[in-house]
């Protein structure tokens, strides 16, 4: 497996820790130097040119989707609600798309170092998948539920945003985050989370569902790529983070989520009341990671 | 590439350019987050590229919480103080270790074509790390491009500051064919954008203070006072007092979270 090295740059907090048999994540200030004197060989830089081609962001549309992209139309587009993490994929899926009023136009394929060998065609192809509203086109969903490395985040983003028409178009981003990474003077009992936060940009209008996100706490990974897209190109994005205390799916991080929901156009608000048989149903029983303490 | 916020772009010619280089301690960040809310200056735009690792907060500059609610905040703004004539370019994010030398290229194009009158780049380097020669005097130390010396070298040289000192390319080696170079240690892209600058004849200047991680807050004022003593941007000192009451989550707005993979074990995966 490969070493994946967690640097945080933080201004106040640092910790070490490590434990038997586990990767060892070290957080610090320390920033890489820059290695520009380390002269790079021809095999080198073939290397680097065929890494750099293999994580290339690639977008997959649906024959009719490709075909007017390629006579220049981008897809009309008012709501485009982007799910990243597997509880908001799952909810998106639970309350919205069962609904049986959605076609699937897309996936996007990403490779990199947590790209597993390939199991089958399916995996990969169901880990970012774009549907569209059968009765209403201009209401596009995306689900997310793969790891976009740090490099490819900004690719991903423009690929897709360069594929949508972009007046008058509504950005809602749903995602989620370790209760951990939030972070407050308060006391947090157990009892509060999971719960939301939203982030905004300059031209978003309207009332967001819950609470403004509070400094410092800062939104990272693809719902920050997308933010600051709609930022510098004053598009109207809204994101509703969930920080939740499980590390797994489970149907209360989810139903987190339904104020957001009420916030979106028609089309999207088709099924707000599902048992909740059906969200426990749509988790999985988290693997157990370890035997340390069993 | 430079996005402008505003409907019109704004005019940077001969502005003073302001940047920090993220560096071990946040040193350039924290000094330059401290000029832009002690000058109270205003964004003008954005600096919208792939090199930056992609994150957002609300405003870190917010006095109130109503402030905070209302906007939203990227990894690379530009900060400007027209009447000063004077611009900030502040950087939020670590830059991704591949594309070190792009994004030195894209901030260097963007400062020649935008006219500035000069840059200062505010870094540190590692205290630990210091030669005999460094360890001694005070711990700032001043880089300058020869097109910046032709029309500072008076200022400086009033100012008493010492230039950053060569050191040994191979320490306890005696070796009379090996020069002294510049070697400035957990200090980012700071060396690549002086060498860059020296080669491409723009007027930079580089401000760098030797420090340890911690608390950096006091080591962001010493370097904005000295860079004040230089630019005459306040008539006093800033103090950490009033900014720390004013701005108590301003401090630690910096927390961002940087993956990097081993180049090797990429390759081999």
């Amino acid at each position: 497996m490969a070493i994946v090295k967690v640097l945080i740059v933080s201004a106040n907090i640092e910790v070490m820790a490590t434990f038997f048999g586990e990767v060892l994540t070290v957080y610090s200030r320390a920033v890489e130097e820059d290695d520009e004197s380390l002269d790079e060989n021809e095999e080198d830089e073939q290397i680097r040119r065929e890494l750099e081609e293999k994580r290339e962001v690639r977008l997959h549309w649906s024959p009719e989707v490709s075909e007017s992209l390629r006579s220049g139309n981008k897809l009309q587009c008012s709501d485009f609600v982007l799910a990243v993490g597997h509880n908001a994929a799952r909810f998106l899926s639970v309350y919205v798309l069962t609904s049986a009023n959605w076609d699937t136009v897309g996936h996007a394929s990403v490779w990199n170092e947590r790209s597993r060998p390939v199991t089958g065609q399916a995996s990969e192809e169901s880990a970012c998948v774009f549907y569209r509203h059968k009765e209403n086109p201009s209401v596009l969903i995306c689900q997310v539920t793969c790891y976009i490395a740090e490099d490819q985040l900004f690719q991903w983003t423009e690929k897709v945003f360069d594929c949508l028409q972009q007046r008058e178009l509504n950005v809602t981003v749903l995602s989620e985050s370790s209760v951990s990474d939030y972070k407050t003077v308060d006391y947090l009992c157990s009892s509060s989370s999971p719960f939301m936060r939203s982030l905004h940009t300059g031209t978003f209008r309207g009332q967001p569902a819950c609470q403004s996100l509070e400094q410092p706490n800062i939104i990272t990974g693809l719902p920050a790529a997308v933010l600051n897209h709609c930022q510098v190109h004053c598009i109207a994005a809204v994101v509703y983070q969930c920080y939740s205390d499980i590390t797994g799916p489970d149907s209360v991080t989810m139903e987190t989520y339904k104020p957001a929901l009420t916030k979106l156009s028609k089309p999207i608000q088709c099924d707000l009341s599902p048992s909740t048989d059906v969200l426990r149903k749509s988790v999985k029983t988290t693997d157990i990671q370890s035997n340390l303490y069993i | 590439m430079f996005i402008a916020s505003g409907k019109s772009p704004p005019c940077f010619k001969d502005f003073t350019l302001v940047m920090p280089a993220v560096a071990v301690g946040n040193v350039g960040q924290l000094a330059a987050d401290l000029i832009v809310s002690t000058l109270n200056m205003s964004r003008v735009g954005y600096m919208h590229t792939d090199c930056l690792i992609p994150m957002a907060g609300n405003n870190p500059y917010a006095t109130c919480k109503e402030d905070a609610e209302e906007e939203l905040h990227t990894p690379a703004e530009v900060y400007a103080a027209p009447e000063l004539k004077l611009a900030v370019l502040q950087i939020r994010a670590p830059i991704i270790q591949s594309k070190s030398k792009r994004f030195r290229q894209l901030i260097l194009t963007w400062i020649k074509a935008s006219g500035f009158f000069r840059t200062v780049v505010l870094s540190r380097s590692h205290a630990y790390q210091r030669d005999d020669q460094q360890l001694q005097g005070p711990p700032l130390r001043y880089l300058v491009t020869p097109s910046l010396l032709k029309v500072s070298a008076d200022a400086l040289k009033e100012l008493g500051w010492r230039e950053m000192e060569r050191v040994a390319a191979y320490p306890g080696l005696i070796d009379a064919n090996a020069e002294p170079c510049l070697c400035i240690p957990g200090g980012g892209i700071t060396k690549g954008l002086f060498t860059d600058s020296c080669a491409e004849d723009l007027p930079l200047a580089v401000l760098l203070l030797f420090c340890s991680e911690g608390n950096n807050i006091p080591d962001a004022f010493t370097l904005v006072n000295h860079l004040n003593d230089w630019l005459h941007l306040l008539d006093t000192p800033v103090s950490d007092k009033p900014v720390q009451t004013r701005h108590p989550l301003l401090l630690c707005s910096f927390v961002v979270v940087l993956i990097v993979q081993d180049k090797d074990e990429l390759a081999e995966t």
